[in-house]
């Protein structure tokens, strides 16, 4: 990602520098980029990067992969034919796992601009005040008159320029705040840093003693340390949301006279034809007017159990299509669609988390209008006591203003902040929301889905009472099919009969014949069993009684260790699924949990959310169905998985990049950490003003007290973030 | 005291030299992948063509 690659440099060096030609190169750059962006969460090392990008070069076609490892990100330049699912597939054997991005959603672009003043800003800053101190130690250790004079003008000449570089971030939000007449925390760093340099500038010119340009230079460096982290954690939140919405690209097969097209899902109206292939999800709401097939509606409803579609079945967006091709007329797409309408609910349940104050939020709250009280008090106090003497009054005030400012104030929050979420995502967690980490701190209770979160979502076979030589013939004739039960039962290992003729019924099963008998091997009904509330496929041989093979839902990797940590440290843990009775209550004796409930509906788990929270519990809540979605708005702070709807990903603050669980009881450790962090560092910053002010306001604060007692406060609130483990 | 007028204007360039570096190498966007290009100098295979 970079300039240099899209301008040939060899041919023309000079070029780069000419801003025409780097406009076009820009131009040049964009283009090339916008081939296949993956997201590849589980990228850990150098060794993962030369394969992932061996992996993707290898493909016929592929000009150009990189990996850009502080995103995680795989792009990649190649011919038409190359498609993103060849990619993850190519990906997936190499055992690295893979997510197609939009990369036309991936509008980081502002975002890096910003970024990218701010740390010029920043840049700009400490160049200057490493120049100042340095000309102000000639001051501090007592050079007089004509020298010292000489010292402050050339530090103004760096000083004011500086400033007015530098500083704009503040003074345009401080601006803005004054317009809307609030008094945010920009006001009193934009007032000390105008009044400082403005009675330094103004003792220069009177040949005084004490200047305070390297106070206000090193002052607005840290706070643009502060706000450089500060922005940077707040770009990842908001990357990380347009990653998620990139994550899913939304296509569609429409049917135009009879020609199939892929359209994107935004071009589908109503009353369209689209087809929709075994495993794909249903991209609309609608009416299946041709075909038979199963449904699995476990993202929406939370059931196991698929149901079968025939023509005139109602289908909703979000619904897996496992066994034929369905052609459904639309009634609802987009917006309209029953996904969609899911976000009232959730924005109303949001509202009251919305309503949650940082702790940051808090302080600043009290802190800045006390910084002004300070100023101005010491200011009157001084025109007292010295009979009116303005010039002492107003130096006095401008170091007050100076040491109180809020430095590290400013930078306890986003130091400790920037440390934790980059743990976090190492680890393989997106953090969505800038203060989750905060709630996530808080948390005393969680509520669990079961399909999906705690399982896979993937059936495995329930070893049973059947025939080795039924078992045979049940793989034989599962490997003719892509339904996920099949493909569970032909996934095992051991002997394969002799089936012929095999065939796919869309919506019944898969028959062939054995052994000069017919076979068959399907849902319930259609080889003439009683179906319970299991999940099973039912084996017929022949004329004799149908055997049923049951499947259970496999445990996601981690959860087992993740309820058993949470249940260590004595945190409740309550399981709520759409599910039926029998399957939750297996899974909820495997794990230990005794607080279950089953077939739950979407209002109900918010219900139950909120009636933990109406007992004085923070619930987290992870969940990744549609059914889980106002749950998931509804509770302090909430997760999900990756593999989640993308209603569900978006109504949680906290996304989880890989499969395994495990990762969560990190997160609640860190969060936890990260909280005591930030409380330590307010404090270790309210201490040293506690030192500090009583100094300025007794008018002893020189120049050189001012800039050690600032730098030591930051740098000892950096430091103490950096010790999050 | 005289030393003050070379020492000075040297001390400013050179810091100077140092600001234009960091803003040459914001520009041509060297902070894009600070950890995927700390890991990419370690790798063993020969690359005569890294690609920046």
């Amino acid at each position: 990602m970079s300039t240099a690659e899209a301008t040939p440099l060899s041919a023309c060096p000079a070029c780069v520098a000419l801003p025409a030609t780097e406009a076009l190169a820009e131009a040049r750059r964009r283009a090339a980029e916008a081939g296949i962006v993956l997201s590849v969460p589980g990228l850990g090392d150098a060794q993962d990067m030369t394969r992932a990008e061996e992996a993707a070069r290898a493909l016929p076609g592929v000009g150009r992969a990189r990996v850009n490892l502080t995103q995680k990100r795989l792009s990649v330049t190649a011919t038409p034919e190359v498609t993103a699912e060849r990619l993850i597939g190519a990906l997936a054997a190499q055992g690295i796992e893979a997510h197609e991005l939009d990369p036309a959603l991936l509008t980081s672009t502002e975002n890096e601009l910003r970024g990218r003043d701010l740390l010029m800003r920043l840049g700009v800053a400490g160049f200057s005040m490493m120049n100042i101190m340095l000309l102000s130690v000639a001051v501090w250790s007592g050079a007089e008159a004509a020298t010292r004079d000489l010292f402050h003008w050339l530090s103004a000449m760096i000083a004011l320029p500086t400033l007015a570089f530098a500083g704009q971030p503040f003074f345009a939000s401080a601006y803005a705040s004054l317009k809307a007449r609030r008094l945010g925390m920009d006001v009193p760093i934009s007032l000390a840093l105008i009044l400082s340099s403005a009675i330094s500038l103004f003792e220069t010119i009177k040949g005084g003693e004490h200047a305070y340009f390297d106070a206000a230079v090193s002052l607005c460096f840290f706070l643009l340390i502060g706000r450089y982290l500060d922005f940077r954690s707040r770009a990842a939140a908001r990357s990380a949301a347009e990653e998620l919405a990139a994550l899913e690209v939304p296509r569609a097969i429409r049917l135009e006279d009879g020609a199939e097209r892929l359209v994107p899902i935004a071009e589908i109206a109503a009353g369209d034809l689209v087809l929709v292939r075994p495993g794909g999800r249903m991209p609309v709401d609608g009416e299946v007017t041709a075909g038979q097939s199963e449904l699995d509606r476990s993202l929406l409803t939370g059931e196991t159990l698929p149901v079968r579609a025939v023509a005139g079945t109602l289908v909703s967006a979000g619904e897996v299509n496992l066994t034929g091709p369905l052609t459904v007329r639309v009634t609802a797409a987009g917006r309209d669609s029953s996904l969609h309408r899911m976000a009232d609910l959730v924005a109303v349940a949001e509202s009251t988390r919305n309503r949650y104050m940082s702790l940051a939020d808090r302080v600043a709250r009290r802190y800045s209008p006390s910084v002004h009280i300070l100023a101005l008090a010491s200011f009157i106090g001084w025109m007292i006591h010295s009979g009116g003497d303005v010039r002492l009054a107003v130096n006095v005030a401008a170091a007050v203003l100076i040491i109180t400012c809020p430095c590290a104030l400013a930078l306890a929050v986003p130091s400790v902040v920037t440390a934790a979420s980059g743990k976090l995502f190492r680890k393989g967690l997106l953090i969505k929301d800038g203060t989750a980490l905060e709630r996530l701190a808080e948390v005393d209770a969680i509520v669990f889905d079961k399909t999906g979160t705690l399982t896979l979502g993937t059936p495995d076979l329930v070893p049973g009472a059947q025939r080795a030589g039924d078992l045979a013939v049940a793989r034989a004739l599962a490997s003719g099919s892509s339904h996920p039960l099949s493909r569970a039962l032909a996934a095992g290992d051991g002997p394969r009969a002799e089936v012929t003729e095999i065939a796919e019924r869309p919506g019944y099963g898969v028959e062939g014949r054995f052994q000069g008998q017919a076979v068959r091997l399907g849902r319930a009904d259609w080889v003439g069993a009683v179906g319970g509330e299991e999940t099973s496929a039912w084996l017929q041989v022949g004329n004799e009684p149908p055997v049923e093979f049951r499947f259970a839902d496999r445990l996601r990797p981690g959860a087992a260790e993740l309820v058993a940590a949470l249940k260590a440290e004595g945190i409740p843990v309550k399981l709520l699924s759409g599910d039926s009775a029998g399957p939750v209550a297996r899974l909820a004796s495997e794990l230990g949990i005794a607080d279950w409930k089953a077939g739950v509906l979407p209002a109900e788990k918010a219900a139950e959310v909120e009636a933990l929270r109406a007992e004085g519990r923070r619930v987290l809540m992870v969940g990744d169905g549609l059914n889980d979605t106002v749950a998931l708005a509804a509770a302090h702070v909430s997760i999900s998985p990756a593999s989640a709807l993308d209603a569900a990903r978006v109504a949680s603050d906290i996304v989880l990049l890989g499969r395994d669980l495990a990762p969560i009881s990190d997160a609640l450790r860190i969060a936890r950490v990260a909280r005591r962090r930030i409380k330590q560092n307010f404090g270790l910053s309210l201490a040293y003003n506690a030192v500090a002010v009583p100094v300025a306001l007794v008018g002893l604060a020189t120049p050189l007290i001012a800039a050690v007692a600032m730098s030591t406060s930051s740098l000892t609130v950096t430091l103490n973030a950096l010790r999050l483990r | 005291m005289e030393t003050l007028t070379i020492l000075i204007p040297v001390s400013l360039f050179l810091g100077g030299l140092g600001l234009v570096a960091f803003i040459w190498a914001l520009r041509t966007r060297q902070y894009e992948d600070p950890e995927g290009d700390a890991r990419r100098i370690l790798r063993k295979d020969w690359d005569d063509k890294p690609a920046p």
